[in-house]
């Protein structure tokens, strides 16, 4: 017998899609059947509280939880987000029910065994609720009490050899795409570089130290699949700098008929036999590629490497070979001044252990932003106030027409004193001598 | 309830403390045909929908299957997942940045069995655990966020409306006849939690009435100064309240000038907004972020306010349905929604999708706003151009 009535939600159980009411009530009903044997450390019945002040924001169409308190383990100034519900005694199996950021391994693999480690805490220590995960990349761990928040970093740390996520003003918890693990297009190794970073950078991700938050994440090629260019204030895209490769054979394999279009991305369509003129060669944003019937020609010098004919043949186009990175800084959600993207800052640079130039580059803009940057100002932000020269400046790059879409249509052009022969200062004197008042 | 210690010592916190190891390398989850493979792929294939092929330099082969998944999840049922995969998959799986998990095999044999038991799992009220899609020209999994299951500023629940969103595209996620990728997300304020506004379709929820300033506790929990300056249009003055005989520091709130994005909540908890009627979503259409074909694209405004109806949301539904099933209709192949719009423009975007154009979808936010005016005399005749 459920705690609550919950007709509302009740009506979320039915359709295909996977239902997260019913997955929330199986839980309830495994924590009431208890069949571990468990001494449950938060309340038994949270579940039961969370359908039930789920219910209760259906009925009022607002949310029932409060702002979080300062809750956290020792030492680490983020990781752990407090939430407290605002109808407590109605449920008190939520009243407190605290965030757990845990770190994700790069690439999102896991091992059963792992999973069920990081289960049997949560089980045992919390609600038994998760995110799979946040939006930021973390395993989120969903709804503890304190006295327990030591205990589970205690356990995750000794057991799962596995440490908190980020939160607050700090480095969030960096994300990537899955990369040459299993992907022929990524550029470079996102996990590897995502790994490494996350474990140089340790101390900016535990201990706030930043004007706001600031994310990295990590797509192997512009294809973009883990959203970075929106989703980060630091972009790293994999992109390459020679000639795409063709097989010309696999090309005629692809026109034959031979290999699917996308690798059948498209086949649930009788879109007609595959033309690569009109699907390809036409559909090429800088029209630099051609085909005479047999061969298929791209003018390499012209390619802005959109991945268009990579993604429509990809066993017969690649990526070249000489690999690497472009970099792109500041984007943000519409909070506070609008969306922002991240604008392109490092056109290319090789990705190679120990990552030093790429450190350089972040290392420069955190120097500026945590010296320039105001209270919960976002580094995308920080380079609106203070002008993209002047993150050029910072960083040691030299200004170049990659970095703009098209030149400054206004004239009001800022000049440095050094610029301007003789600097700021006239001479009056010999003005008025040229010119009578 | 009799309290289990981790081994962790109250009194002595940093005995025995472990501390700055960030996450598990990524190599010890590797399924071996990965780890042998990696960056050494030759191309991959679409078998079927939601499963792909890759196929390794070295002829090596790897099906991955992968399935849909709300992604507030219990213990119980990533359990159940670790149970799949170490039936099927020798104890290896992953998830993907669309709340997707996937399930690696190596041979067609291996992939039927697994196909098949995923097919017979279902939830007591009925609904697929593990619905198989996701790949190639189809609606994929929506990213979202909290929503009124466990966040503090929402303006419309999460999970809830992607639930009603996904069954109404179900047929679109496990299929792949659409022109191109259609990637939904949804953020349930405007701090946006997810690549919201770079989507296909963004759900986005807005609150639309000034916050309560709670005078009689403003000052005891909140920090004046902080509170104006949280205000991005200014619209937050400090103020001398009168309660009960006394003055009283506060802030007063110019309604006119409040844009309602709920920053001056997330700094003062006396400053609440949400609200049962202000409260709804805003439908964005046409973002993305890949570099494909075109640049990467925000999302625009196209349905300003569509209010929060739990439990199904049918106006939101019916209209994400509306807009797909007509892009579906009239878009070129591989062509995403943003690129449609665009090449038709979006007079004739609003008139396809039988979308009323309202004042609110033209932009007065600031500088930006001028540049989303028409400085030309190119336009389409549609109907809404009265005679």
């Amino acid at each position: 017998m459920a705690k609550h009535q919950t007709p509302l939600l009740d009506q979320l159980e039915t359709g295909p899609w996977p239902s997260f009411v019913s997955d929330i009530k199986q839980e309830a009903a495994h924590r009431a059947a208890n069949p571990d044997g468990l001494d449950y450390q938060t309340p038994v019945d949270c579940p039961d509280d969370l359908l039930g002040v789920l219910e209760l924001s259906f009925k009022d169409k607002e949310t029932h939880w409060k702002h979080g308190g300062i809750v956290g383990v020792f030492g680490y100034g983020g990781g752990v987000i407090g939430r407290y519900c605002d109808q407590p005694e109605m449920f008190p199996g939520v009243a407190h029910f605290h965030t757990v950021r845990l770190a994700q391994p790069s690439g999102k693999y896991y091992t059963a065994d792992y999973l069920r480690g990081i289960m049997d805490i949560w089980d045992l220590r919390g609600s038994g609720l998760t995110n799979m995960h946040g939006s930021t990349g973390d395993i989120v761990l969903l709804g503890t009490t304190t006295p327990q928040l030591e205990e589970i970093f205690f356990d995750v740390t000794h057991k799962m050899n596995t440490d908190l996520g980020g939160s607050g003003g700090n480095l969030r918890t960096p994300a990537d795409c899955l990369g040459q693990s299993r992907c022929e297009f990524a550029c470079y190794d996102t996990q590897d570089l995502c790994h490494t970073l996350t474990n140089d950078y340790q101390d900016e991700l535990h201990r706030p130290a930043f004007p706001y938050k600031f994310k990295f994440k990590f797509d192997g090629c512009p294809n973009g699949c883990v959203a970075s260019i929106a989703r980060s204030d630091f972009s790293v895209i994999g992109t390459w700098k020679d000639d795409i490769r063709i097989d010309q054979d696999r090309v005629k394999a692809y026109v034959a008929g031979e290999f699917k279009p996308g690798g059948g991305s498209h086949s649930g369509r009788d879109w007609g036999k595959f033309d690569i003129v009109k699907e390809v060669v036409d559909r090429c944003p800088t029209g630099c590629m051609s085909y005479d019937g047999a061969k298929l020609s791209i003018d390499n010098a012209n390619c802005t490497r959109c991945m268009h004919c990579i993604n429509t043949m990809p066993a017969a186009v690649k990526i070249g070979k000489e690999t690497g990175t472009s970099i792109l800084l500041g984007a943000k959600a519409p909070i506070l001044d609008g969306a922002q993207m991240s604008s392109l800052l490092v056109p290319f640079v090789v990705v190679e252990k120990p990552y030093d130039e790429i450190k350089e580059v972040i290392e420069n803009i955190w120097d500026w932003w945590m010296e320039e940057g105001k209270n919960r100002e976002r580094v995308g932000e920080t380079m609106k106030r203070l002008s993209f020269q002047k993150l050029l400046e910072v960083t040691n790059i030299k200004a170049m027409p990659q970095h703009v879409k098209e030149p400054r249509s206004n004239p009001y052009i800022f000049f440095k004193e050094e610029e301007v022969p003789g600097g700021f200062a006239h001479d009056e004197k010999a003005y008025r001598q040229r010119h009578m008042r | 309830m009799a309290f289990i210690s981790s081994g962790y010592n109250p009194d002595k916190p940093m005995e025995n403390r472990i501390t700055d190891i960030g996450p598990r390398h990524f190599e010890e989850f590797y399924p071996p045909v990965i780890k042998k493979n990696k960056g050494a792929w030759d191309y991959h294939e679409i078998v079927k929908p939601g499963v792909l092929k890759h196929v390794g330099l070295s002829g090596d082969v790897v099906y991955t299957v992968r399935v849909g998944a709300a992604r507030l999840m219990s213990v119980t049922h990533i359990r159940e997942i670790c149970e799949i995969a170490e039936k099927h998959c020798g104890g290896h799986l992953r998830f993907t940045t669309r709340n997707n998990v996937e399930f690696m095999v190596e041979t067609e044999a291996a992939l039927d069995g697994l196909l098949a038991d995923l097919a017979s799992r279902k939830f007591a009220g009925g609904s697929f655990k593990f619905p198989v899609g996701g790949t190639g020209a189809c609606v994929s999994n929506i990213v979202h966020t909290q929503g009124y299951a466990h966040c503090h500023t929402p303006a419309t629940d999460a999970s809830g409306p992607v639930k009603a969103v996904m069954d109404d595209m179900f047929e679109y996620f496990q299929s792949m006849t659409l022109p191109a990728m259609v990637r939904i997300s949804l953020a349930c304020c405007l701090n946006m939690c997810g690549a919201v506004h770079c989507s296909d379709i963004g759900i986005v929820g807005i609150h639309r009435k000034p916050p309560i300033v709670e005078h009689d506790r403003l000052d005891n929990i909140c920090e004046v100064p902080l509170a104006v300056s949280a205000c991005p249009t200014g619209a937050i003055k400090p103020a001398k309240v009168e309660i009960d005989g006394k003055k009283v520091n506060s802030v007063a709130v110019n309604a006119s000038r409040c844009m309602y994005c709920g920053n001056c909540y997330t700094m003062c908890p006396a400053m609440p907004l949400a609200s049962g009627e202000g409260d709804g979503i805003v439908l964005m259409v046409g973002g993305k972020v890949s570099n494909r074909i075109s640049m990467p694209k925000f999302s625009k405004v196209v349905v300003a306010f569509i209010p929060n109806e739990p439990p199904r949301w049918p106006t939101l539904t019916k209209m994400v349905k509306q807009i797909v099933e007509v892009y579906a209709k009239e878009a070129r192949k591989y062509e995403r929604l943003g690129e449609w719009a665009e090449r038709i423009g979006w007079e004739k975007f609003f008139e396809l999708c039988d979308l009323e154009f309202t004042h609110h979808c033209i932009d007065d936010f600031r500088d930006p706003a001028y540049y989303t005016w028409r400085q030309s005399t190119q336009f389409k005749f549609t109907k809404h151009i009265e005679a």
